[in-house]
This record gives C-alpha cells, structure tokens and sequence, in this order.
C-alpha cells in the first residue's frame, strides 16, 4: 500500500507525465548534436537556436515579394489550406452524405473513389497548372483533391453507421425525409464527419510544403527551398520544427472540437 | 363485432439465405378499445414480430390487420411504440425527444406553445418533470425508459405497443414502473399491446394474455382473461388466490404444454 499523502500522490503523477518526454526529447537532442559534430554542413542545436531567436524576433518583415517574414509564409500556407480545405469540405461532406444515404450513388461512385484515392497529391498538380493556368489555384487544387478523400469517406462510413435504432423511430414516428437528416443523420455522423475533417486537415498540411515547393510564390514550402537554395540548413531545420508544430497545434484543435460533438463518450 | 386492433389468419415469411422461414401463421386476435393485452412466450416465438407488424414496421405475409378499421399499412403515429432499449435521441433533451413525436402528430394543427406543453404534460404523467431539460446520457435507465412512455403517450395514439419495455431493468425500478404504468393507463383508457416474458408482469397489467406456441411457424396457443379488480395491488395480489391460479396457468402453458429445452 502506498503511504503517499494525495499531494505527493499527484506530483508523482504530473511527474510521470512530464518526465518520460523530456527524456525523449533530450536524447532527440543530443542524437542531433553528435550528428552535427560529425557532418560539418548540419548546424549544432544550439547554433540553430540562436537563429530561430533572430529568425523570430521579426517575423512579419517584408521586404518585397521575394524575401518576406517566416509570419508571412505560415499565414499564406495556412490560408491555402483553409481554402482548399475549406472546399473540400463543402462538396465532400454532402457527398459522403449523399453516398452513405443511398446505395445506388455508392455504387456509383465508389469504383471512382477508390481508383483515385490512392494516387498521390501532386500527381494532380500538373493537371491545376494546365486547367487553372495559374500557381496559386494550382496549389489550393492540389489541397483540395487531397483532402477531400477522407471526408467523403467518413462521412459516408458515420451515415450507413448510424445505429438502426434511431431510424427505427424515425420510422415508427413517420419523420419526414428533412427532418431524418437534421435530427438523426447529422447529430449521429458528426463524430464521424470531425473524424474525417482532422484526417483531411492532416493530410492538407503534409501536402501543402510538396506543393509550395513545386508552384513557388510566399509560403512555408517555397520558404525551405529557398533557404535551400540560400544553403541556410539551420532555417529548413526550423521550418521543419515549425510545420510540425503548426500540424500539431491543428490536430489537438480538432480533436478537442471532436470531444464536442461525441454524444458516446458522454 | 368489430374489434380495435384486429388481426385475421396473420402469417409472416422471412425470406432468409437458407429458404424461406415462416415465422408466424394463422395469428387471429381482435383487441377491444380499452383492453390491455399482454403478448407472452418462450424467446423466438414471434411475439415481437407479432408487435412490428401491428406497428407497421414488418409487412404481413398473410392475412389482413386493422386498427380502427382501416389496413394498417407501414408504421403511423396513431401506433406508439416504446422500445425495449428506449431508443432516445442522445443529442436530445428529454423535452425534446418528446417534443420531436409531439410535432409529428401536432406540427399542423397546433402552435409551438400548445405542443411544448404536451410534451411537458406527458413528462409529468411519468413524474421526470425535474429531469426535463437532461439529456439521455445523463439519467438512469428506468428514467430513459419512462421518457420512452411519455414520448409515446404524448403522441395520443390509437394504441400503445409495448416490446419488453421493462426488460432491461432491474427488478425494483420494473416493479415501479409497472405500477406507474398502470396509473397511465387507469387514467388514460390507452389501448396497449405489451410483449413480455415476465409472468408476473402478464399477470398483474393485463386484461387479457395472449400465450404464443413455440416458433417456428408460431401462432396464438392460448388466451387467458385475467379477471382482476382494478386498481389492482401488487402485494395484496401476492396471497390473491385468484392472481395465483391465472399465474399457474400461464407457467403450465409455457412450462409444460409448450415446454422449450434450452436454446
């Protein structure tokens, strides 16, 4: 038996929490640094620190198209992604609904889902540059077609799961078809729709540095391969900590507005 | 005589990977305005294919089925059912699980204000005015359950059809209900159709009990008609020497006229 006041209980616990990823991330850390003393050409942790400093005491400088702030280029990927996404969201949620709720569009559709939901995003770049003519659409095309994927198919998933249960009331209650979809389909699918909406925004974020890096312009994809043309490694060993954290902050988002909205884990 | 609820020669077929399966046939039972009637039997008898088909939810193979002389034909709001497993809406209130039946049968005829206090008043019937504004999530089973009875009685039905509704509850909360319900229908005068397995049950709610034979091919064995004095009291029923012979009348049926070796 423990014999630890509650106090010291809780601290042991907090303990546990915090200590095993502070284990983790210093041995990150040193591994890095012994790299980095072996290969000359990748800068040490600390060297990398000083330059995110300087790096982030002025993030939304600008000083012309071609040499804007870090700032400026996170907010314009994360705007491409918001668009894209966004639109992705507008069809793709109605048409997983639509595919879900009645088997003759999934019959229909889903030999054309599959066929092209295993290509890779920027396979479709070429297909953005040559019909919108320009980077910039080209960019939020690719977002779109990538992220739309997993939300057609959660969506679709949450509709056809919703327990028999409920359409069996809406059955007995004689619902009209409108009122089956605002009361039962929607509430029910939502855990599902959030689940394919965090998958989506995942998938949007990795894709949008592949794309930056191939349309140019302002962005956090275009920003690293300058710095790699710049030969600056210490910038694109930022950009990579900073694309990584931004993903992060954007799931943990997600998943607690999900928590929201799951009537099961209530 | 023209009956409330009337079934005639009633057969249902599944049509199953194996073959057809015929689950019930020649089922005949008229139901008075008024009348009780408990449907009983070993499990897989049928006895709630019998309750869906009077709900409109399964289509007869055979035979006709009336309820107030018109063909029962897909379910309607003039049929309340209450489920075994309650089947309320977990992103509703109470009130607004109530109220979602409620606009079906009122939506056209009556104002917002008019329909709210139907549901409110059918939340009262079954004593969870204080639970009104809870969520499913957040009350005990027998409360959900009693939700389930007022969102069927809000609805003012032709009938109340019952499917084991008191099945997944525990002994005390069932015995509390049973009396609740009882009270319901004294005040009420609803016409119910009740599935259950539970003798006790049969016995103590019912005006009449309609004992199933085993399945398949099942169809009406026996019908008792429980002559009890209402209100009826469980406990002074207990030493009733008449309560206790309807009781052994329904065991011996189940028991040893239609005795079921384990499943």
């Amino acid at each position: 038996m423990s014999t630890l006041n509650p106090s010291a209980e809780r601290a042991k616990a907090i303990a546990l929490g915090i200590v095993p990823p502070i284990i983790g991330l210093g041995l990150f850390i040193l591994l890095w640094a012994l790299v980095s003393a072996s290969t000359p050409t990748i800068p040490t942790p600390g060297a990398t620190f000083v330059s995110a400093v300087e790096l982030f005491s002025d993030p939304f400088y600008n000083k012309g198209p071609n040499d804007m702030g870090i700032g400026w280029n996170i907010l314009a990927s994360l705007e491409r992604v918001a668009i894209g996404f966004g639109l992705a969201a507008l069809i793709g949620i109605p048409l997983g609904f639509i595919i879900g709720r009645f088997r003759f569009f999934n019959d229909m559709l889903a030999p054309i889902i599959s066929l092209l939901r295993p290509v890779s995003p920027l396979a479709w770049l070429p297909i953005g540059l040559l019909v919108l003519q320009k980077a910039e659409p080209a960019a939020i095309w690719v977002i779109f077609i990538s992220s739309i994927w997993p939300m057609i198919i959660n969506t679709a998933a949450g509709v056809t799961r919703v327990p028999q249960d409920y359409m069996t009331v809406a059955r007995v209650l004689n619902l009209s078809e409108w009122k089956i979809v605002t009361r039962i389909l929607l509430p029910a699918t939502l855990p599902y729709v959030m689940t394919g909406v965090r998958l989506a925004i995942g998938v949007a974020w990795l894709v949008i540095v592949a794309a930056e890096m191939l349309t140019g312009g302002i962005g956090i994809g275009f920003w690293i391969w300058d710095e790699w043309n710049n030969l600056d490694v210490a910038h694109i060993i930022i950009a990579i900590f900073v694309v990584g954290i931004i993903g992060l902050l954007l799931e943990v988002l997600l998943t607690q507005l999900a928590k929201r909205f799951d009537y099961d884990a209530r | 005589m023209n009956a409330y609820i009337q079934l005639d020669n009633v057969g249902m077929q599944f049509n199953t990977k194996r073959g057809p399966f015929i689950a019930l046939r020649d089922v005949d039972l008229h139901i008075q305005k008024g009348e009780f009637v408990s449907i009983i039997g070993h499990s897989g008898c049928g006895k709630s294919t019998v309750l869906n088909l009077v709900a409109g939810l399964l289509d007869a193979t055979a035979g006709t089925l009336l309820c107030a002389g018109r063909e029962i034909k897909g379910p309607g709001p003039d049929r309340a059912v209450v489920f075994q497993n309650h089947s309320l809406l977990p992103w509703l209130t109470c009130t607004e699980n109530v109220l979602l039946a409620v606009e079906q049968v009122f939506g056209k005829s009556e104002s917002k204000t008019q329909m709210l206090e139907r549901a409110l008043a059918a939340l009262e019937l079954v004593h969870l005015t204080h639970a009104k504004d809870k969520l499913p999530g957040e009350i005990s089973g027998g409360m959900k359950q009693r939700v389930g009875i007022a969102r069927a009685l809000a609805m003012e039905p032709k009938a109340l059809l019952m499917d084991e509704p008191f099945g997944a509850l525990d002994a005390l909360t069932r015995a509390h209900l049973q009396d609740e319900l009882m009270s319901i229908c004294a005040a009420t005068q609803s016409t119910v159709i009740m599935v259950t397995h539970d003798v006790d049950e049969a016995v103590l709610l019912s005006d009449r009990i309609v004992m199933m034979t085993n399945g398949p091919s099942a169809t009406v064995g026996e019908i008792l008609h429980v002559d009890l004095p209402r209100p009826r009291e469980r406990l002074q029923l207990a030493d009733d020497a008449a309560y206790n012979h309807y009781r052994h009348e329904v065991l011996t049926f189940l028991y040893e006229k239609h005795h079921k070796t384990a499943a």
